[in-house]
């Protein structure tokens, strides 16, 4: 079979960038469950997935905890690659274009284009915020630390950052499914070029670029 | 409190349909008078041998208190307090510390879980323990700091106003136990119009600031006092206008709705942008993808090696 009917990759996460990945996803699917289960009446029957209302008292903080953790990792890893530039800036004012699926208008972008970059901000943030927040009512550990005008805001806090960083979960999961070829960047670790370079031109190039002198050396 | 099979519930915790409310009942209220309060503890006592409590043996603190708070076990405490509500006028005021049974109750409002917290027809706020999920949200909704959860069982307990009783036709322990008559029981607006007898009779007696606790911010409560200084009813540790927090109200008010619009909306939102303007496809292939426009010093170098994959780590 000729080579070129079999289109080339590049590679964009490490084994174990992608484990850390799903490691934070699968902690904040149950995070969120059993948060939303304590949060709205409508939602309360989650708690049956953890084994009823006390156990989900019980475990949420825990698997809150291994999410942070988690994102700790991951984000001492990409925090470099997302920081935002002026680049981004005009990238993020032409994200009505993309939406509109007039992709041409858009500057290029590098590795992370000015929306991943929020979105990684936001997740960080709002993290920052649950964990916070979230230990000055974990209950029965920590909670007699604080007062309990202080636990009040405490956990208002704590329903915005959820709120935050699951409306930032929906937008991250649906542009993954929305641009195709990107899951495959998390599941196998390796994207088309193609999608590189209409996706992240600049990232592209340097990619590219990169081989080209390894391949000279 | 077990679970009873009631038909004449209020309102329910974390339920957003109505609640078994078809029998209806008075509203009722107890009526504690601190000035005819002699600190005996009698409805201590009556309160621990009703609900077959034992709370742990403290240590004396050299005060009157004791225990010093409410416990988990200990459902009413006599707190004790020197004041000089007027300079160099001592005064000894006697107050029996417990939940105030709110009609707009916090604890209620704040939790989580549903039918952890009921309130009956009557008034009457109670724990369905069977229920609570331990999470502490009633401690954070109270404006009186009324709840308190065991360390053995993490559940959440207070007066229960004796339910149990009520709902027999019998008044609480704590009342037909105390010997002074301090504390009165019957329908809410029978013990309103004593209390303002009291009152008046309390202002005969010098007491100018005489009246009635029954703080409309909560909605009034089912257990209320005659306080000889009802303009400073901090002086016995009571809050002045004691509301559900605004933090808590936000909480567990327009952010509950709101959030779950956003999220669900977020996900429809979603879904039909995808229906409408259909995904970005891939092009497998970089030299099918145009040159991005913008692109500086576009030269495209079609790379030159056929590594595949060339993944790492």
């Amino acid at each position: 079979m000729a080579d070129h009917a079999k289109p080339r990759m590049l590679p964009r996460y490490r084994t174990s960038e992608r484990m850390n990945h799903w490691m934070i996803a699968l902690t904040f699917v149950l995070a969120a469950l059993s948060g939303l289960a304590l949060f709205h009446p409508s939602m309360f029957f989650f708690v049956n997935f953890f084994g009823g209302g006390a156990w989900t008292r019980i475990l949420h903080p825990f698997i809150g905890i291994l999410m942070f953790a988690g994102f700790l990792v991951l984000f001492l890893r990409l925090a470099k690659d997302n920081i935002l530039n002026r680049e981004d800036r005009e990238w993020l004012a032409h994200s009505t274009d993309l939406l509109a699926g007039r992709k041409d208008r858009l500057p290029p972008a590098g590795k992370y284009n000015g929306a991943q970059k929020v979105v990684f901000w936001l997740m960080a943030l709002s993290l920052l915020v649950l964990i916070v927040t979230g230990v000055m009512f974990w209950r029965p550990y920590f909670e007699h630390a604080f007062s309990i005008p202080l636990q009040r805001a405490a956990v208002l806090a704590h329903s915005i950052a959820a709120f935050v960083l699951i409306l930032t979960t929906i937008v991250h999961i649906y542009a993954a499914i929305w641009v195709k070829g990107t899951i495959r960047a998390m599941t196998r670790g390796t994207v088309t070029e193609g999608w590189a370079k209409a996706n992240h031109p600049l990232w592209y190039r340097r990619m590219v670029g990169q081989r080209e002198s390894t391949a000279k050396r | 409190m077990a679970s009873l099979q009631s038909l004449a519930i209020a309102a329910r915790s974390a339920t957003t349909t109505a609640s078994p409310s078809i029998r209806q009942s008075p509203p009722i209220a107890k009526l504690i008078d601190e000035s005819k309060c002699i600190g005996c503890k009698a409805c201590q006592v009556a309160c621990m041998n009703w609900n077959d409590l034992r709370d742990e043996v403290g240590h004396n603190d050299g005060v009157y208190d004791n225990p010093r708070d409410l416990t988990p076990a200990s459902w009413t405490v006599m707190k004790f307090f020197e004041v000089e509500p007027k300079q160099g006028s001592l005064e000894w005021l006697i107050r029996k510390d417990g939940c105030m049974h709110c009609e707009d109750p916090g604890c209620l409002k704040a939790c989580p879980s549903p039918g952890a917290i009921v309130k009956y027809a009557n008034g009457i706020v109670d724990f369905i323990s069977e229920n609570c999920i331990g999470c502490g949200y009633c401690v954070k909704g109270c404006p009186f700091d009324v709840p308190r959860i065991s360390e053995a069982d993490n559940k959440a307990y207070k007066c229960t106003l004796c339910s149990d009783r009520v709902s027999v036709g019998l008044e609480p322990a704590c009342v037909k136990t105390c010997p002074t008559g301090a504390i009165g029981y019957g329908t809410k607006a029978d013990m309103v119009a004593y209390a303002e007898k009291r009152v008046g009779e309390l202002k005969e007696r010098g007491f100018q600031n005489a009246g009635l606790y029954n703080p409309q911010g909560v909605g009034g409560t089912h257990v209320m006092y005659v306080l000889k200084h009802a303009d400073r009813p901090e002086l016995e540790d009571l809050p002045k206008d004691p509301t559900i927090s605004p933090m808590v109200s936000l909480w567990k008010g327009i952010a509950k709705p709101l959030a779950v619009a956003g999220m669900v909306g977020a996900a429809v939102v979603g879904f039909f942008h995808y229906m409408k303007v259909g995904p970005v496809e891939e092009v497998a292939n970089a030299d099918d993808v145009p040159d991005p426009p913008g692109l500086p010093g576009n030269g495209t170098t079609r790379p030159v090696s056929n590594d595949q994959g060339n993944r790492h780590g």
